[in-house]
Formats: C-alpha cells, sequence, structure tokens
C-alpha cells in the first residue's frame, strides 16, 4: 500500500502551486509535510484525497489512482474544524462513519472506545458548538480514525491543543501507526516532526526543497555543529580548515564545519593540548535545515 | 446503505427535527384547519342577534314597505320605527342605542329619498342593503306615476340571455375552463412556494455545511455529484413529506365536511371532475420544475461561504420564479397569448406554463413532449455545470459572493 506522488504540479491559472513533487510513502510509515502557509501543504491532500485534480503528474496508492472506490480506506482531518456546530457528536460521527461505509452499531462502539481513551466520554450528547476548540479537536480527530483507515491525512492536527492534549494525540497517532496505518501529516512545528515522522518532506512555496528519510536528510545536509569546551585557548580553530563559522562562548566556542571528517581532525588536533571538557558533534536540528533550504524562519 | 442514501437520510432527518420544520408544517395545518372551517369560524365573530336601525319616517306611509323589505334580505338588520325628533334620532345612535338612523321622506316629485346616519360610515353592508331596497321602491313609484305596468318593468330588468360556447369541438367549455383554472392555480402555487422554500433550504443547507468545512470531509468520502443530488431528493422527500400532510388533513376535511364545502371552495378550485391526464402532468411538471430549480439552488449554495451571503445570491433565482409565476397568473386569463406560448417552452418558465396551458387548452402532445424536451436536457445541462462549479465552489472560501465566483468555481474543478 505505497503512496506514490510522481512529478505532480497543480497550477491555479497563471500561480504555480506545486511544481514537480515526487514522493513516495512507503506503508505503515509516518511522513510529515513541512512548510509555511501558502508553501502547498493543504493543496498537496486535497490531490491526494482527490478534491482537486492535479494539472500535470501522477499519485497512486496501491499502484492505482485514488477515487472514491477507495474512499472508505482513508481518512482526513482538515486543517480547520469541519464539523456541524449544532449537531450532537455521536449523530454527526456516526453520519460521517457511515460515509466511509461502517453501519451505525459499530459506528458507535468505536466511538465511544475514543471518547473513553481521550477521557472524555460525557460529550456524546453534546453538541460541538458548546465544547471547546481543542476539544472540537478530539472530536475532529475521531471522525478522522473512526473507520480504521489504511491511509490517514492529518493536516495540523496538533493545532489548537495544549500540551497535555498535544502527547494524548501525538500517542493515539504513534498507535495507529504502529498498528499498520501509514500516515501522512503537515505541521508548522518542527519538533512534532521530529518526534514522530522517519520521512519528512519540505515544501517550501510549491517546491518539495527537501525530502526522504529524516536521518538520511539529516546526514547528507552536511552541516554540523561541534562544540568544544576547554581550559586552553582555542582561537586557533578560527583559521582551522573545514572551519565555517567560528562563535566563541563563555566556556570554549562553537563552530560550524564543513562536514564530519572536519570535526574528527579537530579531536585529533586537540589531543595533547591540554583538558578538553566538552566535545560533542551535534547533528543539525530539523529547524537549521528549514532555515537554510526554505530560507525562513520558522516559530 | 449506500453513501447516496446515508447523506440523503441524514438530510432529511436532521432537517425533519428542526424546530422551525415543526412549526411551520404545524401552521399550515392550523391553516387548512382553519380554511376548512371558515364557515364556523365566522358563525363564531358574527353575533346573532339582528343589529337594530331607527327609521323617522317623515312621509308616514315608507317605512311599511321599506322594513319588509330590508328584512326580508338580511336576517341581521330590524327597523324600528323611531318616533321623534331628528336630533333624537341621532343622539340616540350616538349614544349607541341604535347602529344607525335613517330619515325617510318624499322628494317634491313624491319619489323618496333617504338621509343615513351612523358612528361609522365605513361599513358599507347596512347602506347599501337600505339603498337597493329605497332604490327598487323608488323604480317602483316612478313608473307608477309614469303610467308603467309592473310586468313591463320586470321584462326590462330581466338579464340579458347571453350563452357562451366554442365552436371548436375539442375546445373546453367554459365551464370546464373555469375547473380547469382552479386546478392550474393550486399547482402553481404549490410549485412556486415549494421551489422558494425548498431552494432555499438546499442553498442553506450546502451554504451552512460549507461555512462549518464539514463539506471538505463529506466530499472527501462521497464525490460531490451524489452529495448534490442527494441533499436535493433528501429535500424533496422532506417537502413531499410536509405537502402529504397538508394535503392529508385536506383531504379528511373534504370528506368530514364535503356538504359544507361542496359548492364552495372545492367547487371553485375544479377539483372535482379534472381529468386524471392533468394530474399526472401536474406531477410531471411539478417534478421536473423541482428539480431544474433545486439543482440550480445547491449550485448557487456551493458558491457562498458564509451563511449571510446566501439570500443574495438567490436573488436571481427567486426573481426567476416570480417571473414565471407573474407570467403564468397573467396567462390564466390569456391562456392563448403569445408570451404565454413562447415561455412556455423557456426552460425556467416552462414547468409553470406549459402546464397552464395543458390545463386550459388543447395542446397537441408533441407540443407538450418538446417542452418536456426541452426541461430534461436543461436540467442534465445544469446537473453538469452544477456538478463542476458544486466541486470547485466548496472548496472555495472568500468573501464575495458574485458571479464571478461561477468561473472561479469551474477553473478551480478544472486541471488547470
Amino acid at each position: 500500500m505505497t503512496l506514490k506522488l510522481e512529478n505532480v504540479s497543480k497550477r491555479f491559472g497563471s500561480t504555480i502551486a506545486i511544481d514537480h513533487l515526487s514522493i513516495e510513502i512507503p506503508e505503515k510509515e509516518m511522513v510529515g509535510f513541512l512548510g509555511g502557509n501558502g508553501a502547498g501543504k493543504t493543496t498537496t491532500f486535497r490531490m491526494i484525497l482527490g478534491l482537486l485534480d492535479m494539472t500535470e503528474g501522477a499519485i497512486t496508492w496501491n499502484d492505482a489512482p485514488i477515487g472514491y472506490d477507495r474512499s472508505d480506506l482513508i481518512g482526513y482531518l482538515p486543517e480547520e474544524r469541519g464539523l456541524y456546530p449544532k449537531q450532537k457528536v455521536w449523530e454527526q460521527l456516526v453520519y460521517l462513519a457511515k460515509l466511509r461505509g461502517m453501519n451505525k452499531r459499530t459506528a458507535l462502539t468505536e466511538l465511544e472506545g475514543w471518547l473513553q481513551r481521550f477521557d472524555v466520554p460525557e460529550y456524546k450528547n453534546k453538541k460541538v458548538e458548546e465544547l471547546s476548540k481543542g476539544n472540537q479537536q478530539k472530536i475532529q480527530f475521531i471522525s478522522a480514525v473512526i473507520h480504521k483507515p489504511n491511509l490517514l491525512i492529518l493536516d495540523e492536527p496538533f493545532s489548537g491543543l495544549d500540551p497535555i492534549n498535544v502527547e494524548l494525540m501525538k500517542q493515539a497517532v504513534v498507535d495507529l501507526k504502529n498498528e499498520g496505518t501509514s500516515i501522512v501529516f503537515s505541521s508548522h512545528r518542527m519538533d512534532h516532526v521530529e518526534e514522530l515522522c522517519n520521512h519528512l518532506c519540505i515544501l517550501h512555496e510549491g517546491k518539495p526543497v527537501v525530502h526522504g528519510k529524516l536521518k538520511d536528510i539529516k546526514r547528507s545536509f552536511g552541516k554540523k555543529k561541534v562544540i568544544v569546551h576547554a581550559d586552553f585557548p582555542l582561537e586557533f580553530l578560527k583559521q582551522y580548515a573545514g572551519v565555517r563559522q567560528y562563535k566563541s562562548v563563555m566556556e570554549g566556542c562553537e563552530l560550524q564545519i564543513e562536514n564530519e571528517a572536519v570535526a574528527e581532525d579537530i579531536f585529533t588536533d586537540l589531543n595533547g593540548k591540554g583538558f578538553v571538557r566538552k566535545f560533542e558533534l551535534e547533528e543539525p536540528s530539523l529547524n537549521d535545515i528549514f532555515i537554510e533550504k526554505a530560507g525562513a524562519s520558522y516559530e | 446503505m449506500n453513501k447516496f442514501g446515508t447523506i440523503m437520510a441524514y438530510t432529511y432527518m436532521t432537517r425533519f427535527k428542526t424546530k422551525s420544520f415543526l412549526i411551520s408544517t404545524i401552521l399550515s395545518l392550523l391553516f387548512v384547519y382553519a380554511v376548512a372551517n371558515v364557515q364556523t369560524i365566522i358563525d363564531v365573530f358574527t353575533s346573532d342577534e339582528a343589529e337594530e336601525i331607527a327609521v323617522l319616517d317623515q312621509s308616514g306611509e315608507l317605512f311599511q314597505s321599506l322594513e319588509e323589505k330590508v328584512e326580508g334580505t338580511s336576517d341581521d338588520m330590524d327597523l324600528v320605527a323611531f318616533d321623534g325628533t331628528e336630533e333624537a334620532g341621532k343622539k340616540a345612535v350616538k349614544d349607541e342605542g341604535y347602529s344607525a338612523f335613517v330619515t325617510l321622506s318624499r322628494n317634491s316629485k313624491q319619489l323618496p329619498q333617504a338621509a343615513y346616519y351612523a358612528n361609522n360610515i365605513t361599513e358599507t353592508g347596512q347602506q347599501s342593503v337600505i339603498k337597493q331596497q329605497l332604490q327598487q321602491m323608488k323604480i317602483a313609484v316612478a313608473t307608477e306615476q309614469a303610467g308603467i305596468d309592473q310586468a313591463t318593468i320586470s321584462e326590462i330588468y330581466e338579464p340579458v340571455t347571453f350563452n357562451t360556447m366554442s365552436l371548436d369541438e375539442d375546445a373546453k367549455t367554459s365551464e370546464e375552463l373555469n375547473q380547469a383554472r382552479g386546478i392550474v392555480y393550486v399547482m402553481l402555487f404549490l410549485l412556486y412556494l415549494s421551489v422558494l422554500i425548498y431552494g432555499n433550504m438546499i442553498a442553506t443547507d450546502i451554504a451552512t455545511e460549507k461555512s462549518s468545512r464539514v463539506m471538505e470531509i463529506l466530499i472527501s468520502s462521497a464525490s460531490p455529484v451524489t452529495h448534490m443530488f442527494a441533499k436535493i431528493i433528501g429535500t424533496a422527500l422532506l417537502g413531499l413529506t410536509q405537502i402529504a400532510a397538508i394535503a392529508g388533513l385536506g383531504y379528511v376535511m373534504l370528506v368530514v365536511k364535503r356538504d359544507e364545502l361542496t359548492g364552495g371552495i372545492f367547487d371553485y378550485f375544479g377539483l372535482q371532475n379534472a381529468s386524471a391526464s392533468v394530474f399526472i402532468y401536474a406531477i410531471v411538471f411539478f417534478v421536473l420544475g423541482y428539480l431544474l430549480y433545486a439543482t440550480l439552488a445547491a449550485m448557487l449554495g456551493s458558491l457562498v461561504s458564509r451563511l449571510e451571503d446566501v439570500q443574495q445570491m438567490m436573488l436571481p433565482m427567486t426573481f426567476l420564479v416570480m417571473i414565471a409565476f407573474f407570467i403564468a397568473i397573467f396567462g390564466l386569463g390569456m391562456p392563448e397569448s403569445m408570451i404565454v406560448k413562447v415561455s412556455s417552452y423557456i426552460p425556467f418558465f416552462s414547468p409553470m406554463l406549459m402546464f397552464l396551458r395543458v390545463g386550459m387548452l388543447d395542446i397537441p402532445v408533441w407540443e407538450i413532449a418538446i417542452s418536456i424536451g426541452i426541461l430534461v436536457a436543461t436540467i442534465a445541462l445544469f446537473a453538469v455545470i452544477g456538478a463542476r462549479i458544486y466541486k470547485g465552489g466548496v472548496l472555495m472560501y472568500g468573501p464575495s459572493a458574485t458571479f464571478k465566483d461561477f468561473k472561479k468555481a469551474i477553473e478551480l474543478s478544472k486541471k488547470e
């Protein structure tokens, strides 16, 4: 059940919303889409769901295009809250579950299970408009997963939630992944993506600037940081081959280096010069990668 | 249950359970009940006691014959001879002793004349009865003075013999025409109301789903076309429920009050003798008319993103229905006029106007077939365009609700 986007482009008139996006999402994996507003995340999701037709390219899931015949296997949590404000929670969730091919009884059992899990069983008979934004988000999440989809698309699932509920929801997402659901989700928050996803795709103005496995991306990013705390002067590292940037700090220095080999050289050269309190080779954070690739700072 | 059925049932049930639906249905039922009992209600509000009218007869001989004549025509009036001055009579009326005060006298030519005093002369009922009867007395006196005998007078006043007959054997007789007019009127009114009420309901429903963004989930589960038509049919079933409840009560009332109503409203609307084919045409044109306008309403509803804009967006459609209705009302009097004929082929007008022609005239079947054909083709066309617009429209969020959005919506549903 691999989801494949091949050379997908989308134009709205003369605006290019998505520019040649190719990404492969293996079964039972979680893929994070990162990007600012207007980067094309929602447009990509809408194309995967078939709500929008792509201008070029192909999207296939398990080697066939996604049509309404398979919509029962897909779960979708849109960015904005999409619930009937004046309907009771159970009524609309049963309705939405029926539209995904469930029958009423199983839908109710599942719903009760989920409400229990989110610790809000009393919401079953409440109207959505009576709930807080965070709790509406829980209901929205249940509506996306109640039918046990094979492919789950979450557009900004953690927005508007307090830290406790973010943890609750994250755990639910991880559990779903472990149960075998392929998950695609988007976020503004680097830390969420870094924590949850083994694959990621950074979109910038419609262009996929980085995509692949998180580990590979970090490794191939090259730019690394070395932190050295020592009892002797470290100024000689300013001119050291492969050091791009030198920053002096209280107990030593922080260096931006070209690649891992430089770090090894430095480590060898430091030997014998005195006592080294700390030597650390830091992996680049997703934030660093994002700023470098998308040229914009985030949160 | 399949998705079409699920959406349809949900549309039906959520509307059915609303207070507004319940209230409007109950009000309509009360209205039907009231119309059926109109005679009883009028009786309740009219007092049985006759109103007393004081008459001061200055001639001394006119009162008796006027009293006989007036009381012969109206049960509610009681003429009483008044003994006293004119001033006293007026005062008695002011003090509410009598409902009116009349002075009778003869003029110089010995013809009867009268003056009518009442606190309120806006109610014309009593005045006109007295005036009419006095007029007859005056004619009788005047003709007698002229030496013409009563037999001649009655001959003069006898209504002229005037029979209307159509020479075209197929044409409807004037009696049939009156009956047809009744049923056509009922159908026109029903279609007019249904299209406005249920069309608005569809547009509002869709706009609600759009503004609450639940639409995005709905159309990721079921195709926009399925969704659109399930909404249209679901709302149609809701309308049928309402109409059936009203018609059902109407039928019961008819059976119960048969004697009271036959010859009255019932007869006027020609429901007794209308032929089966007219009923079938009524249903066909009603269904087609509803589908056409409902598709249009769904399309318009998918273009707005805020509930407040629904009315504005629906305005052009409301105008179309109103124009059709007004042409039809005009056509009731002149079903053969050119404007009616032409309009009966124009899709938005044809459900009302072709039915009007079918009901009131004898139209060759091929003309009806062409009109229905055009109508069905238009519905199909609107369904196709509507589905495109719907697909793009439901994803379109913006403050404006103009017709530029049509283009935008189609563009959004296209590949490029």
